[in-house]
């Protein structure tokens, strides 16, 4: 596979010097991507730090230190998994489709996971959706997203007819067809049960459930560490089906397996804190801009390190700052979105 | 995909009387299919809880709500049946219908601005709102198209139903600031439950713009045909884009104003009313209006007595459905290949 790193560089046409095999055109965007790297992974645990410490009414050598940070640190580990999910599932996931304006989001997980959610409330009442937070729930609800994608990719990814876009658009009206049920289960609803499951439905931090780290961080380490060890594929895939082919990489077979790493990382986000549709497009849209390259060796971590920097400055500043503790991922949501909105107006070609 | 029959169109010697070969409406099927939904329209006006022969007051309540729930459907069914098949039409693409590229949650955007800046707004006002902002979300989903160099029909819908979750993270997000989530909710599920006398009567407009429609369809399918070909036959493209645009914004502004979001109609029905007849507008019309007349009428019957003495709402049936027909029309054209 290392023949496969392919330089922007022979591309240009420039001076010899400038003819090199690296992931970076020059010297100097090099240069830029280390310095913004280590900006954003700075501001990044400045903001992690503030979360931490900011306001907290115990010092630090005091004995009951440790309990009161243990919420707030629970809150900072849940920002560090969803940035984690999200910006590695979203920049694979854009590279295979050979497309940057979607998100993995759109394949239903978010609604089978209100689905899950609201039939819960709908068909055993309030107590038990309180009570649907055990590891078993947890693993239940990641199992059954995790099945759906796979009959997603294995139904319509493979064989003669397989086609990418074909599966996108069929995701999506899965996802419409189980929002209209639940839909239907909320309606009837009364508002105090109404509030209790939206507090759920809408992504936040402090959804989650510290109980589940010891099985989760393992999880999405691994799975985050398997996307990276594919980057120099991801590098191939991205160029499309052709010149992969031409290249030796078996497409649909990678394609595949990519898609359902991106399928863990998303359902376990998306359980852990909830349904957060345009962060993913945002962080991946940033980090293309930060990072000068088609490598994704180099992309995937500054994705991660922009995606950390945006949830905990977004959380400490809107947290400590502007004191409106609800509405974050509201507001990164909204940014996403107006982000999605100029982008797609400026394209010229999809 | 062609709109405009070739066969029939070469066939014709140009300048000539049209009316020779054009395709007759009133055809032995079409007034099948016309007894067929009279039919359907009678079963719903005798679908119902409240007894109206026992009761003495039952030939009132017949008349009060009904009569205007069974118009209503019947209204509401054509209106977004057209409007599925002027989108067809106008961007050359079967993907596209309000609730695929974002008009339905536009619509959704402008009755909350009304909410929000009026408060206790006339059923007027949020229809202004709801017509103003799905005209603009289509102007802005259609001058897209227009600009960027397309690798896949498939690409249309995606990216209009990511338009459609931006509008609405938006709506969302206004909702929650000024905690209104559960109202917006409960009126974005279409229903006809609260149809009644004097509730409904807007939906009238819908036939002006069915007149409209078939006055211009020829122009229309030209039109489809792309901006250079409009220009060649003498076709002025953009004020047809904009009057289509129009004739969409009101349809769906009206319908989400008074029913709510009536999933999928637009979509399934010019699909098979094509499947089976071919492309062609004028003599499709007619068919189009008919089905969905019969296809939402259908589907609240069913949402009228599926748990009986009360109802589900008539979006639900249709999102289900329509999510499987839909799905079932994307496996059938890649089975013939014609998605590329």
């Amino acid at each position: 596979m290392s023949t496969l790193d392919i330089g922007l560089a022979t591309n240009t046409g420039g001076s010899l010097r400038a003819r090199t095999t690296g992931a970076f055109r020059t010297r100097r965007d090099a240069r830029r991507y280390w310095m913004l790297l280590i900006l954003f992974i700075g501001v990044g645990l400045l903001a992690t730090l503030g979360l931490i410490l900011y306001k907290n009414p115990v010092p630090v050598d005091s004995p009951s230190f440790i309990p009161v940070v243990k919420r707030r640190l629970t809150a900072v580990v849940a920002m560090f998994i969803a940035a984690l999910c999200h910006s590695f599932s979203t920049v694979a996931f854009q590279s295979v489709t050979s497309n940057r304006i979607i998100t993995p989001s759109l394949l239903g997980y978010e609604s089978l996971y209100s689905f899950i959610q609201t039939s819960v409330l709908f068909f055993f009442g309030a107590a038990t959706l309180v009570k649907f937070t055990g590891t078993g729930a947890f693993f239940l609800q990641v199992a059954l997203m995790i099945a759906l994608s796979l009959i997603l990719f294995g139904w319509l990814l493979s064989g003669k007819y397989g086609n990418l876009h074909l599966m996108l658009l069929i995701g999506i009206i899965i996802g419409a067809g189980l929002n209209a049920v639940s839909g239907l289960m909320r309606r009837v609803l009364s508002p105090s049960e109404f509030d209790l499951l939206q507090a759920r439905l809408i992504g936040s931090v402090n959804n989650a459930d510290a109980d589940y780290f010891p099985i989760v961080i393992p999880l999405v380490l691994v799975t985050v560490l398997c996307l990276y060890q594919l980057s120099r594929k991801l590098n191939v895939l991205s160029l499309g089906k052709d010149v992969s082919t031409a290249f030796g990489v078996n497409y649909q077979a990678n394609i595949i397996l990519v898609l359902v790493l991106i399928a863990v990382l998303m359902s376990v986000s998306t359980t852990l804190v909830g349904p957060m549709t345009f962060f993913g497009f945002l962080v991946a849209l940033l980090s293309y801009q930060a990072a000068p390259t088609y490598d994704h060796r180099y992309v995937l971590p500054m994705a991660f390190a922009i995606g950390f920097c945006i949830l905990t400055s977004a959380y400490m500043l809107l947290y400590h700052v502007f004191r409106a503790q609800t509405v974050v991922s509201v507001i990164i949501e909204l940014f996403g979105g107006i982000a999605f909105l100029i982008v797609i107006l400026r394209k010229r070609s999809l | 995909m062609h709109a405009l029959n070739e066969a029939e169109m070469r066939s014709q010697p140009p300048f000539s009387e049209p009316s020779a070969n054009r395709k007759k409406i009133f055809t032995l099927p079409f007034v099948l299919a016309i007894f067929a939904v009279m039919a359907l329209g009678v079963i719903s006006l005798f679908t119902g809880v409240y007894d109206i022969w026992g009761q003495a007051d039952g030939r009132d309540m017949f008349f009060i709500t009904r009569v205007p729930r069974t118009i209503a459907l019947m209204l509401t069914g054509a209106a977004m049946a057209m409007t599925g098949l002027i989108m067809h039409l106008v961007t050359q693409n079967k993907m596209v219908e309000p609730t695929t590229i974002g008009t339905t949650e536009w619509a959704g955007l402008g009755l909350l601005a009304v909410y929000l800046l009026v408060p206790g707004p006339s059923l007027v006002l949020r229809m202004t709102g709801a017509i103003v902002f799905s005209f603009v979300g289509t102007m802005i989903f259609f001058l897209f198209l227009r600009r960027v160099r397309l690798r896949s029909s498939l690409i249309v819908p995606i990216m209009g139903l990511m338009l459609g979750a931006v509008i609405s993270a938006l709506s969302t997000f206004v909702t929650l600031y000024f905690n209104m989530s559960q109202v917006i909710e409960n009126w974005f599920i279409g229903s006809f439950a609260p149809v009644q006398i004097g509730r409904y009567e807007y939906l009238w407009i819908i036939v002006i713009v069915t007149v409209i429609l078939f006055l211009y369809a020829n122009r229309l399918t030209i039109a489809g045909l792309g901006e250079e070909v409009a220009a060649t036959l003498g076709v002025n493209y953009n004020r047809l884009i904009v009057l289509a645009n129009a004739l969409i914004a009101v349809c769906v502004g009206i319908v989400a104003a008074v029913i709510g979001n009536i999933p999928f109609l637009g979509l399934i029905v010019p699909n098979i009313i094509s499947m089976v007849r071919g492309d062609d507008l004028r003599s499709n019309l007619p068919w189009v209006c008919l089905m969905g007349m019969g296809t939402i009428t259908l589907c609240d019957i069913i949402a009228r007595v599926v748990i009986m003495p009360f109802e589900v709402p008539v979006s639900l049936i249709l999102g289900t459905v329509g999510a499987v027909v839909f799905i079932l029309i994307l496996l059938r054209q890649r089975r013939s290949r014609r998605l590329r």
